[in-house]
């Protein structure tokens, strides 16, 4: 019996080596044989790098994609006409060397880069250019819903079928290396808005061949072409590889044929780690060599460790938001003052907030036009609070106040400990609160965005350098989460942001923002500003040459391990 | 249905067979007194009970006060260090731990017994409606209990905690207790089917002693052995389940009044920082599902008359 | 044995159903879903409104499980929004799917083979020392909340001691070859050994974890089942006869007392898929189990009804499977009155 068991055995484990040849018969490793010059002496060349993210792409081509994750990734891949200057948000020469318009601002002419080449070999020129402008507006069908396109319907408006009214124009070639571009109206963000990483240029012979805008309802989401998904070709210093989606790992490679200073690292590798505290040790193993978004509250520690801690300028703003819609006393200006008034914000941003984290008095940090010191500020002083909330007949007043949970975002790192703060400061002063949290992808954004709460927290993080990105986005439609348009003020405060927004004369629109800015705090105050909070990203000590930038816009080029 | 349904069967068997009822109970309980095992989990149970109703008299400080917030330096990482008066220092917002400790032994107690009790109702309605008036009743009713044990415990108790739009409290005891539901409905309806045939019962119905009078004076009295069995473990599940569900985002968000489950899960981002802000919960919850759990499976032994070697 | 499997197939049929539309008519209720998971925080009222159109959200939720039915059955579960947002769930499970398998399998592998010899040798050597320890340390590797010990066994062995790596399936840079979504197997069968290596490296810490409960099981079933075959006619038959402790172990003692055991490790397969959840997001290992928390997190409706949905269908699949062999070991047990007593 023994005997018999122990021939079964072997039987079995010659079968299954066996097994194990035959599929290795079929199976042939596919690995690339490169990189035997990979330490290539005083150079700083060659090497992989992996940088580890908070979320995985959606997909790699930016035009369709509003998530970071997409745009870290394709940042890499793909350039536009206008590039922001590395570490700032101002818009400077990418593809395009210069610009000049039309004094009206309605006409730019942009003279392009000479031999920049897509990475499936084709040219960048002229024609290029305007096929891509061309593809943004015309996009037919599912490429017109707002879950695809969103960066071009916030910024440009509607499409060529005229459905809705659209910024752009028309787009000419006038030789090989220059572009006219026909706007509609004048608008302070353009050019700048062609540096946003959905307005990249992409090369129309791979999007032809795949299909790039073949983008399908189906069920109740929307599935991307191959173009998409597998094959996105652009002008950048790095070039596409491969998706692992099985090990969560995005590829990308050095091209060797761009048009600048080439990379140094042989190999990119974007690897998705959801969990915060995940990222951080996977840098202190030596899996990763660095990653977004480290919690401020390790900062400290990781520098302590060696590691490099490279803060990003802040670039956006907390604010408590104070809703006119449902609760009639807070149409009453005494009590939003009150509220400002109850808030220690010095105290909050010591607490809770990073270092270099500043406490906001504008909408939008002091890094964009417009921005001035020169408005009411409210100092923390609860008995003042407490006598205008008196005066107001509002004395104990019951206010829905909303905090969202399973977040954290760049100007709200721990939303649970600031609402903590919050909560005790307006208790404090006799607000009676009625406390709603709710996750923020189930049910927070979806009650705030229909101004169901009467108090709330929240901010924005800024796409790029004009105070209409912030402000414009915030009041332009009276039908806001602040319900501004049911307040007297609120039509006209959205008239004024556009005008400003429209006004071509830089010193007029600057006089106009800031007026703006000071009666957004005197005379309307739909929202507290907190803070202005900087996010950071963290690289082993051998990682040189990454910049921060306040648009989380960090490009791999220059980056090389020591 | 599965083997799972057998185990619980067992259990439930033992019921019937445990019928000599006060002797045996007596003799239990004279090898319960020996059992260190069960002194052990009894003492550390005990313990937790009488800090958990004690807890707002022992507690020196309101645990949702930030009063040491003044010390909390997020830039820094730096959170108050014991000192006197706090001898644990505080949390990430500077409430005092030890209070927090104290008081959330009264919430973790509640968040257990309520689960328990919220499971056993539950079990209790339809396992006695199953197990007493058989039929279709008892088929539909077993049926959906099947479809019940069929998702694992905790998947199942996540799976309800992510459906309410608006987590709390309640919620989390809710997801906790209905996995349970199933548990203690095929429990009873199995020692109630078990008895059914058994001699007592079948003299009380000689007798005419009408149906309800039976179930409630002597079936449902004599399951109630595996019954105690089972909550004295689902109490342990319980708490550890709590923790599960805070871990993963769906527990209370409101933590003012603490429970050791939500501390350890919102201490998960500063474990290597701040150990103390986990370990301290997790000790407790550790210790207190281990006295249930002691509790449970000594007094198992003790009703199963084949543990008697 | 035919009619009753057939009849338990059609039973797991039943129950997906009921649990699809339960969930689906649930998760559609809750507030968040696909509009705000694809309009993120740049969403207005007006858009909101136009994209709940555009995508049939505002039709009765009768019609959109129906719809979603249709769908289904073509193996289109709907389009992640939050786990991996634009791939189809049903990728999402097909890729992370051998993920969680290969974990599972070295946890319980650890844990039968760490967990049958302990629990055997505590049976054979009752109120000892060893006895009294397994005893103990089964009962508290069940009360330590599994997260707990993940985040712990990482901080130790991978952090501070760097024996290990602290996440993932595998390092990125291995540039290893996919054949069958099993990094292991794929590692062996293209000879890539490094990468075979590196996978399972990287699955020992999750293992550990996720062993802990279905060890601690098995320890006491063991040491209970074997306890009570020692205490067989049978057994003290043996002994009196003269035979050698050897023989009755290994003839008598350990085969007899397999029965239960098996039937255990059945049904611990199936827990570790609740486990796996925890133990994944510790370890950022992207399995089943990492998509269900990210999804429950983040609300990601389609992934979390096809992972949902899909976990109770193993886990009936494996009871099944169990209860089969369970007929075949011990051919007393009659699978025809399986369904009733």
């Amino acid at each position: 019996m023994v005997h018999t068991r122990k021939v079964r055995t072997g039987h079995l484990a010659a079968v299954g080596l066996a097994a194990l040849l035959v599929l290795s018969g079929c199976a042939e490793s596919q690995r690339s044989q490169n990189d035997p010059n990979a330490s290539g002496g005083a150079a700083k060349t060659g090497g992989t790098m992996t940088f580890a993210t908070e979320g995985a792409p959606k997909l790699f081509d930016p035009f369709f994609a509003t998530d970071g994750a997409t745009f870290r990734t394709s940042q890499q891949i793909f350039e536009g006409l206008v590039e922001f200057k590395p570490g700032t948000a101002e818009a400077g020469p990418g593809l395009a060397e210069k610009w000049t318009s039309t004094p009206d601002g309605k006409q730019w002419t942009f003279t392009l880069r000479k031999g920049a080449k897509f990475h499936d070999g084709t040219e960048f020129d002229a024609e290029a250019a305007c096929q891509n402008f061309n593809r943004w507006y015309n996009q037919k069908g599912a490429g017109q819903s707002t879950a695809v396109t969103g960066y071009w319907q916030d910024n440009f408006g509607g499409f060529s079928d005229g459905a809705k009214p659209s910024l752009y124009k028309s787009c000419a070639v006038k030789d090989p290396q220059t572009v006219v571009v026909e706007l509609t109206s004048y608008t302070s963000k353009f050019p700048d808005i062609l540096g946003l990483p959905s307005f990249a240029m992409q090369s129309p012979a791979a999007m032809k061949q795949h299909d790039a805008d073949n983008v399908v309802k189906q069920g109740d989401s929307f599935v991307y072409p191959a173009y998409g998904q597998q094959h996105p070709s652009g002008t950048g210093p790095f070039k596409f590889s491969k998706y692992d989606k099985a090990n969560g790992t995005v590829e990308l490679v050095r091209n060797d044929d761009y048009w600048g200073p080439k990379t140094f690292l042989d190999k990119l590798i974007l690897r998705a780690i959801p969990d915060e505290t995940a990222r951080k040790q996977a840098l202190q193993s030596g899996d990763v060599q660095g990653y977004d978004l480290p919690s401020p509250a390790d900062w400290e520690q990781l520098k302590k460790d060696g590691h490099k801690l490279l803060i990003r300028p802040a670039f956006n703003v907390m604010y408590i938001g104070i809703g006119q819609k449902s609760n009639e006393k807070l149409r009453d200006l005494r009590v939003r003052q009150a509220i400002a008034h109850a808030i220690d914000r010095e105290g909050l941003v010591k607490q809770q907030y990073p270092e270099g984290a500043k406490v906001a008095e504008n909408l939008y940090p002091d890094t964009i036009f417009g921005w001035t010191g020169d408005v009411r500020k409210y100092d923390y002083n609860p008995d003042k609070a407490k006598s205008l909330l008196a005066e107001a007949g509002a004395s104990g007043l019951a206010v829905t106040i909303y905090w969202p949970t399973e977040v954290s975002r760049p100007y709200m790192p721990s939303p649970r400990d600031i609402f903590g703060f919050v909560r005790g400061n307006l208790e404090a002063v006799g607000l009676k609160l009625n406390v709603v949290s709710k996750p923020w992808n189930g049910g927070y954004l979806e009650d705030v965005d229909q101004a169901k709460a009467d108090v709330f927290l929240l901010g924005w993080n800024g796409d790029y350098n004009t105070p209409d990105n912030f402000i414009g986005n915030f009041f332009a439609d009276p039908d806001n989460r602040f319900a501004t348009g049911s307040a007297t003020w609120g039509n006209q405060l959205s008239a004024e942001v556009k005008a400003a927004d429209a006004e071509p004369d830089t010193a007029k629109r600057k006089a106009m923002y800031e007026a703006l800015n000071k009666k957004l705090k005197a005379e309307y105050l739909p929202a507290v500003p907190v803070a202005h909070s900087p996010p950071a990203l963290v690289t082993s000590a051998k990682v040189s040459g990454l910049v921060p930038s306040p648009l989380t816009d960090e490009r791999f080029n220059a980056v090389s391990l020591g | 249905m599965t083997a799972r349904t057998d185990k619980i069967d067992e259990l439930a068997q033992r019921a019937a067979e445990s019928d000599a009822g006060v002797s045996l109970a007596a003799a239990a309980w004279r090898r319960l007194r020996r059992n260190p095992v069960f002194l052990v989990g009894a003492g550390i149970v005990v313990l937790f009970v009488v800090l958990a109703i004690l807890s707002p008299l022992l507690a020196a400080h309101d645990p949702a006060d930030p009063m040491l917030g003044d010390q909390v330096v997020r830039a820094r990482n730096e959170i108050p260090p014991p000192q006197p008066g706090h001898p644990l220092g505080g949390d990430q917002v500077g409430r005092d731990l030890l209070s927090r400790l104290l008081v959330g032994a009264q919430q973790t107690l509640l968040v257990g017994v309520l689960a328990t009790l919220i499971g056993l109702a539950g079990g209790l309605v339809l396992g006695t409606l199953a197990g007493a008036l058989s039929g279709w009743v008892d088929t539909v009713v077993m049926r959906a209990v099947d479809v019940m044990l069929s998702i694992p415990g905790l998947l199942l108790a996540v799976s309800i905690g992510a459906l309410f739009a608006q987590p709390n409290q309640y919620t989390v005891i809710l997801a906790v207790a209905i996995v349970q539901i199933p548990v203690f409905a095929r429990l009873l309806r199995g020692s109630m089917l078990a008895q059914r045939h058994s001699d007592h019962v079948l003299a009380a119905r000689a007798l005419g002693v009408r149906q309800r009078a039976i179930v409630f004076r002597h079936m449902l009295p004599n399951s109630l052995g595996p019954v105690i069995v089972q909550a004295t473990l689902v109490l342990a599940i319980a708490i550890i389940e709590a923790a599960g569900l805070s871990f993963l985002g769906l527990g209370n968000p409101d933590d003012r009044l603490p429970e050791w489950g939500q501390m350890l899960g919102q201490a998960q981002n500063v474990i290597d920082s701040h150990p103390q802000l986990a370990f301290w919960p997790a000790g407790c919850i550790i210790v207190v599902a281990l006295g249930f759990t002691l509790v449970g499976e000594s007094l198992r032994e003790a009703l199963d008359p084949k543990s008697r070697r | 044995m035919l009619r009753y499997t057939v009849r338990r197939l059609l039973q797991l049929v039943f129950v997906v159903l009921a649990l699809s539309l339960l969930l689906f008519a649930w998760l559609r209720s809750l507030p968040g879903g696909p509009v705000s998971a694809l309009l993120g925080e740049r969403i207005t009222p007006e858009s909101r409104a136009r994209l709940t159109a555009e995508l049939g959200l505002d039709q009765p939720i009768f019609v959109q499980y129906f719809k979603f039915l249709g769908r289904a059955a073509s193996g289109d579960f709907g389009v992640s929004t939050g786990v991996q947002p634009g791939d189809s769930a049903a990728a999402i499970f097909v890729q992370r799917f051998p993920a969680t398998l290969e974990l599972s399998v070295l946890a319980i592998v650890i844990a039968i083979a760490v967990g049958i010899p302990l629990g055997y040798l505590a049976a054979r050597r009752r109120g000892g020392l060893l006895d009294n320890l397994s005893v103990v340390g089964s009962l508290i590797g069940v009360a330590v909340p599994v997260f707990f010990l993940a985040f712990v066994l990482k901080q130790v062995f991978a952090v501070e001691l760097g024996w290990f790596p602290t996440t993932g399936r595998q390092e990125g840079g291995l540039d290893a070859t996919r054949v069958t979504g099993f990094f292991v197997l794929d590692g062996l069968i293209t000879r890539e050994f490094d990468a075979a290596w590196d996978a399972v490296k990287h699955l020992i810490l999750p293992a550990i974890a996720l062993s802990s409960i279905p060890f601690s099981v098995i320890v006491r079933i063991t040491r209970a089942s074997v306890l009570d075959v020692l205490d067989e006619d049978f057994v003290r038959t043996a002994e009196s006869k003269g035979l050698t402790t050897q023989v009755i172990t290994r003839r008598h003692v350990l085969r007899n007392s397999m029965l239960p055991v098996v039937t255990t490790i059945g049904l611990q397969t199936g827990a570790l898929l609740a486990g796996a959840v925890l133990t994944e997001k510790v370890f950022a290992f992207p399995g089943i189990g990492q998509a269900l928390a990210i999804g429950f997190e983040r609300r990601d409706y389609p992934v979390l009804l096809l992972l949902i949905l899909s976990a109770a269908g193993v886990f009936v699949l494996v009871n099944l499977a169990v209860d089969l062999s369970y007929a075949v070991i011990d051919p007393r047990i009659r699978t025809g009155s399986g369904g009733g007593r």
